[in-house]
């Protein structure tokens, strides 16, 4: 059982640091608890004792604001004491190796770390070198995962589209370069969604997309055929420079979601998109703005979802 | 070992008790899981349109840091104006008291209710907090090790049972 780095021995959840090798029970039981979460911000006191005492260190060594800002907001929520230190400004410029910076964080009494780093594996390295009574979430790791990202988004869906195992979900933009990409399918395909599609250019899919359960298509407008739910991804700017895509407005003119192409999903179809939108290049605004849109949704319910991950991790012994 | 009161018959008496309360506009609120049946059926039994909330403790309970989150939350659902009201706080077993300070807990991040009343289906004895219901159903002193849990049928039936520490 204990292979795998994010559960103890007795199964449980200690680190979340991909979704891929979880299993489908604990990724509901996230889910489940991010529900009792959700009325809270209804409530007079929007927060509730859990982690009172505790200490969050959100370890930003890639900058980020709704991933940063909804942690912070979800750690508050759950009575514990935040710090967000933006290591790309600070001590990494000054030279100092992210272990040493963990170790300093611990020497200040931290007991979750959150983490987002350019490379891949940064927040694996990290689990593996604290103490066992330290928890550690990926916020993000390179190419690799973004798992409360894949998560927040099938919270979304099934509010939405209760009914996992009949849906028909289209991942459409950068899967190549994509952590958030990666995270969403992982998540897909174990909580039982039968058809899950990927819609991109050939240079911006790994080569062994199928491999991971997925339909390709080059094509959107016959990826987009009949689809419940349509997942954006952003395109990363500094892609457009390379040899992998013509332009901005040709990559808009392909994979671009329209109205028109929006059209041949399910009329009851829903459009995600994890942020920061590109306007005018993965998505028009009048999709982003539209009555389909649930991406600020999408945002509330990262909150919940955030919650119910720092709960479950802050209640496991090693 | 004496025969398990009736928990019908109990539910029947708490009614009673509760009637002028709510009469008088008290609102229920039902602690997850067997208090919620019961303020459930309470507002069922009164007949009139009662203001009706459930709690889940878990996010305010005293042992999360020994034994963590329980794995089944639900959702806590206040659906009315916790401010100034007299709240019918509903339980099945009143025993060490601490889910009673859990649930005061959540509800005062509702709200300042004006007065809560306890109201419990069965008083187990053994409390390790100053708690005391108002409304009690049946008292029933009981050993440490057992467990005495409240249960309902697929007919809505509610059925006290009692389970012997191994």
């Amino acid at each position: 059982m204990s292979s795998n780095p994010q559960l103890n021995k007795n199964g449980k959840l200690k680190h979340l640091l991909s979704i891929e090798g979880l299993p489908a029970d604990i990724l509901r039981q996230i889910l489940d608890t991010a529900e009792s979460f959700v009325g809270m911000a209804q409530r007079e006191v929007k927060k509730v004792p859990l982690l009172r005492g505790k200490t969050v260190c959100n370890i930003f060594f890639e900058s980020s604001t709704r991933t940063r800002t909804t942690f912070e907001i979800a750690a508050k929520r759950l009575s514990a004491d935040v710090i967000t230190l933006n290591v790309s400004t600070s001590s990494q410029a000054k030279g100092e190796t992210i272990l040493d910076t963990v170790d300093n964080l611990i020497a200040m009494h931290a007991d979750m770390f959150v983490v987002r780093h350019s490379q891949s594996g940064a927040a694996h390295f990290i689990a593996r070198h604290v103490e066992p009574h330290i928890h550690v979430i990926n916020a993000g790791d390179g190419r690799h995962a973004h798992p409360t990202q894949g998560l927040l988004d099938m919270f979304t869906i099934r509010r939405y589209k209760p009914d996992m195992h009949n849906l028909r979900v289209a991942v459409v933009g950068d899967i190549l370069h994509s952590r958030v990409a990666r995270s969403e399918i992982h998540a897909l395909t174990t909580l039982g969604v039968p058809e899950v599609r990927v819609i991109a250019p050939k240079t911006l899919l790994p080569e062994d997309v199928e491999r991971l359960g997925v339909q390709v298509y080059h094509d959107m407008r016959a990826g987009l055929k009949d689809v419940d739910v349509v997942m954006m991804l952003r395109l990363q700017n500094e892609r457009m420079s390379g040899a992998l895509l013509p332009s901005a407005q040709e990559y808009f003119k392909c994979y671009g979601l329209t109205p028109d192409k929006l059209a041949l999903a399910r009329p009851d179809a829903i459009v995600m998109h994890p942020g920061p939108m590109n306007r005018g290049v993965e998505i028009d605004s009048a999709v982003a703005d539209g009555a389909q849109s649930v991406i600020l949704p999408q945002v509330t319910y990262g909150i919940a979802v955030r919650m119910a991950v720092m709960s479950m991790l802050a209640g496991v012994a090693a | 070992m004496q025969p398990l009161p009736d928990a019908e018959q109990l539910l029947a008496s708490l009614v009673g008790q509760i009637r002028p309360l709510l009469d008088a506009g008290a609102a229920l609120v039902g602690i997850h899981s067997g208090g919620a049946w019961l303020a459930q059926r309470i507002r069922e039994l009164h007949g009139a349109n009662i203001d009706l909330g459930m709690l889940d403790i878990s996010f305010y309970r005293d042992d999360f840091s020994r034994i963590g989150l329980h794995p089944q939350t639900k959702p806590s659902s206040i659906p009315f104006d916790v401010e100034g009201r007299h709240i019918i706080l509903v339980d099945d077993v009143l025993y060490t008291g601490r889910t009673i300070r859990a649930a005061m807990n959540e509800l005062f991040d509702y709200g300042r209710p004006a007065r809560i009343t306890l109201a419990v289906l069965v008083d187990r004895g053994g409390r390790e907090l100053p708690v005391e219901a108002q409304v009690v159903g049946a008292k029933l002193p009981l050993a440490a090790g057992q467990n005495l849990q409240l249960t309902r049928d697929d007919s809505g039936k509610l059925l006290l049972k009692l389970h012997e520490a191994a």
